[in-house]
């Protein structure tokens, strides 16, 4: 993989003399100390990291942690105090001011921010060409790049609306169009999504990966929300205190993380995310075959006092489900005869989810459906176990340790 | 409580009497200009039918703000030419626009310059405060003094008076502008030229226009008192009114200042706000 942005003993302090504040620093005082005794903020200290051509690299961290910062002065929006940012093998931080304007031009594709930043009294097609307007870019080449871009980020339709008519969503996609109109590699996102609802939140996440599979840019992307980091991060680099305590993928701050901060954080990650299906899911009680009769297959719903039950054959492939409710209907329009048969109409399509899918997924297929539990299946569709409602909820209630390795049905009986 | 009083008046008046002596020929020079600015503007609009300008006039009202505004405009006018008042009204907006033209070339860069520059920020402040509070009549002096009795000093000492407010609204108007988007244009690597014309002098708009509406509407209150030095225009039956405790005439006379003010204050805050409200709909 290729070097794009190398970052080496990056440090930022802000006050009126902060190379003195820097120079403390190394001599090992605290950012608590400096704060207190000569009244310097600091922002980033002494950070090196390395990311490679066409990875979206996730700055996450608390707020006052340094990674908006950080973020700001990879393009020098900030002035850094100390250390050097290469990028395509140009130290930028010796860049003279008017080299830094023509280097940003060419190789930053603005930035996207958390209220959008777009301008308010431009239309959307202007909003998209102010990129290119900034380049000189002729009026007709830059209208035609930036519809296409507009159609890309799915805004066709809007070129002509103002910022205030639209949505907080399709305000984000302007300012994620305007950065893709321009030709440059390396787009810097402060919290892009944050102040999007969730469930849009979600979907933007989505559509920027989809976006980053066509456009191959390298993006530096900052946020407070690890589900967010660990969802598009190809590396993510965890932030305290202005210092980075990790630098990894999401697997490798799982499985080893770098510190008690770090175990701690991703500890506290929304359980949502990483338990599955399998883990909460309880073992089938009861089946029905395709063989048995209706009066069999009540009988067996009653011996368990469910509401209902799964069909599938002898080799666990499942066939559909069958509401008790139904079937005691069936059974008394039929009561006269000495041998009912099985009526397919009686089969439902459960609801199915695989055992790998994440319980958050888990979730919204069981507000999709109207009734009954949720069959957990393997690879191969076959029935592996149920998940009823109050499972889910146990499951998110649960408090403590990662419940990744719950046997099933334990959680349930507590 | 000193033994002495401090002198403050009589540095003041030897500074003016210094730039009088030292400068007469400067300010002769300005006074010549403003004076053929107001003469042909107002000369330009008394060349036509009043009725041909009260038509222009109710246009640009509908324009920038509405049918319901522009007939009031055109109402009101139609009263002050039908009272005789005519031509002092068409005297006092020739005025106060002459006014208005001066404070936005010298108050829009300044109020830019303040927003850009804290340091000068801090220094025009005080000034400025200055300017707004000192009891309006105090500036007739001076103007008296360095451009004699007549319509020109009327202009300068609204034009001191009526600037503070566009150099105060401006300032605030581009400091307000979201940090984030001056931010996005630095990023993708805007000059600040660039990012002043094509950022933050669109985005403070609406509070720049209010800093016009504002100093138009304050010259217009000083433009009555500039009669008192022959300003002419409205004022100057104003204050004939009041000289010969003629009510009737007073009235009439401010009847009509406050039409011009209506008219005035609609058609430029409809200015701020046009974008906006299409933005909107």
């Amino acid at each position: 993989m290729k070097e794009k942005i190398v970052v080496k003993n990056l440090s930022k302090i802000f006050g009126r003399h902060p190379v003195k504040a820097l120079e403390a620093l190394a001599k090992g005082k605290s950012k608590a100390e400096i704060l207190n005794e000569l009244k310097h903020v600091v922002g980033v200290q002494d950070v090196s990291f390395t990311v490679y051509e066409r990875e979206i690299f996730v700055l996450m961290g608390l707020s006052g942690s340094g990674k908006s910062t950080l973020e700001r002065l990879l393009n020098r929006l900030h002035e850094p105090t100390g250390g050097e940012i290469i990028i395509d093998g140009t130290d930028i931080t010796k860049l003279s001011k008017k080299e830094l304007r023509e280097f940003r031009q060419k190789n930053f594709c603005g930035m996207v921010f958390q209220n959008f930043a777009i301008l308010p009294h431009r239309t959307v097609l202007e909003n998209v060409e102010f990129g290119l307007e900034l380049q000189g870019v002729d009026k007709n080449e830059r209208r035609e790049k930036a519809r296409k871009v507009i159609e890309q980020v799915g805004l066709s339709g809007n070129e002509d609306s103002y910022p205030a008519e639209l949505s907080g969503g399709m305000q984000q996609r302007v300012g994620l169009a305007r950065g893709l109109s321009v030709d440059a590699g390396i787009m810097l996102m402060d919290e892009a999504f944050s102040a999007l609802d969730p469930l849009i939140r979600r979907q933007m996440q989505d559509e920027l990966l989809e976006l980053q599979n066509r456009m191959q840019k390298t993006i530096v992307f900052v946020t407070h929300d690890l589900d967010e980091a660990f969802r598009l991060g190809d590396r993510i680099a965890i932030m305290k205190d202005g210092r980075i305590e990790q630098v990894g993928t999401a697997e490798e701050i799982i499985s080893k993380p770098a510190s008690d901060y770090v175990r701690a954080f991703v500890e506290d990650m929304n359980r949502a995310a990483i338990l599955t299906a399998g883990s909460i899911m309880e073992p089938v009680r009861e089946r029905a075959f395709p063989g048995d009769g209706p009066r069999t297959i009540l009988r067996k719903i009653r011996k368990n006092s469910l509401t209902g039950v799964l069909m599938t054959d002898t080799g666990r492939n499942l066939k559909g489900y069958i509401r008790a409710k139904e079937l005691v209907e069936y059974i008394n329009k039929h009561k006269d005869q000495e041998k009912i048969p099985f009526d397919q109409n009686l089969l439902h399509q459960p609801a199915t989810v695989n055992k790998d899918l994440p319980l958050n997924e888990v979730i919204n297929t069981y507000n999709e459906m109207a009734f009954g539990p949720i069959a957990v299946v393997d690879e191969n569709n076959r029935l592996e176990g149920v998940i009823v409602k109050g499972a889910i909820i146990a499951a998110l209630a649960e408090e403590g340790e990662n419940n990744a390795d719950v046997k099933p049905g334990e959680i349930v009986e507590k | 409580m000193l033994p002495f009083r401090i002198p403050i008046k009589d540095w003041i008046s030897a500074a003016v009497d210094y730039l009088v002596s030292e400068f007469s020929a400067v300010f002769d020079g300005f006074s010549e200009f403003v004076f053929f600015l107001v003469n042909n503007l107002k000369d330009g609009m008394l060349f036509f039918h009043p009725l041909i300008l009260i038509a222009v006039i109710g246009f640009l009202t509908w324009r920038m703000a509405g049918w319901q505004n522009s007939i009031f405009a055109v109402i009101g006018l139609l009263i002050s030419e039908n009272i005789g008042l005519w031509v002092p009204f068409v005297e006092t907006l020739a005025l106060v626009l002459t006014a208005e033209i001066l404070v936005m070339v010298v108050g829009l860069p300044l109020g830019i310059y303040a927003a850009r520059s804290d340091r000068f920020n801090s220094i025009i402040r005080p000034v400025l405060d200055f300017m707004q509070t000192m009891p309006a009549f105090v500036y007739l002096i001076p103007a008296v003094m360095f451009f004699g009795l007549g319509l020109v000093p009327g202009v300068v000492a609204t034009f001191v008076f009526a600037l503070p407010p566009l150099i105060r609204l401006t300032n605030l108007g581009i400091r307000q502008v979201p940090k984030e988007l001056t931010e996005a244009a630095d990023a993708f690597g805007a000059t600040n030229m660039q990012k002043l014309f094509k950022v933050q002098i669109p985005v403070a708009k609406p509070t720049i226009m209010a800093g016009v509406n504002q100093s138009i509407m304050l010259g217009l209150s000083m433009v009555v008192i500039a009669a008192m030095i022959g300003a002419g225009g409205l004022g100057t039956n104003v204050l004939r009114g009041i000289q010969r405790l003629q009510v009737g005439e007073g009235f009439e006379a401010g009847l009509v200042v406050v039409i011009l003010a209506i008219i005035l204050d609609r058609i430029t805050a409809g200015f701020g706000q046009r974008k906006k409200a299409t933005s909107q709909a």
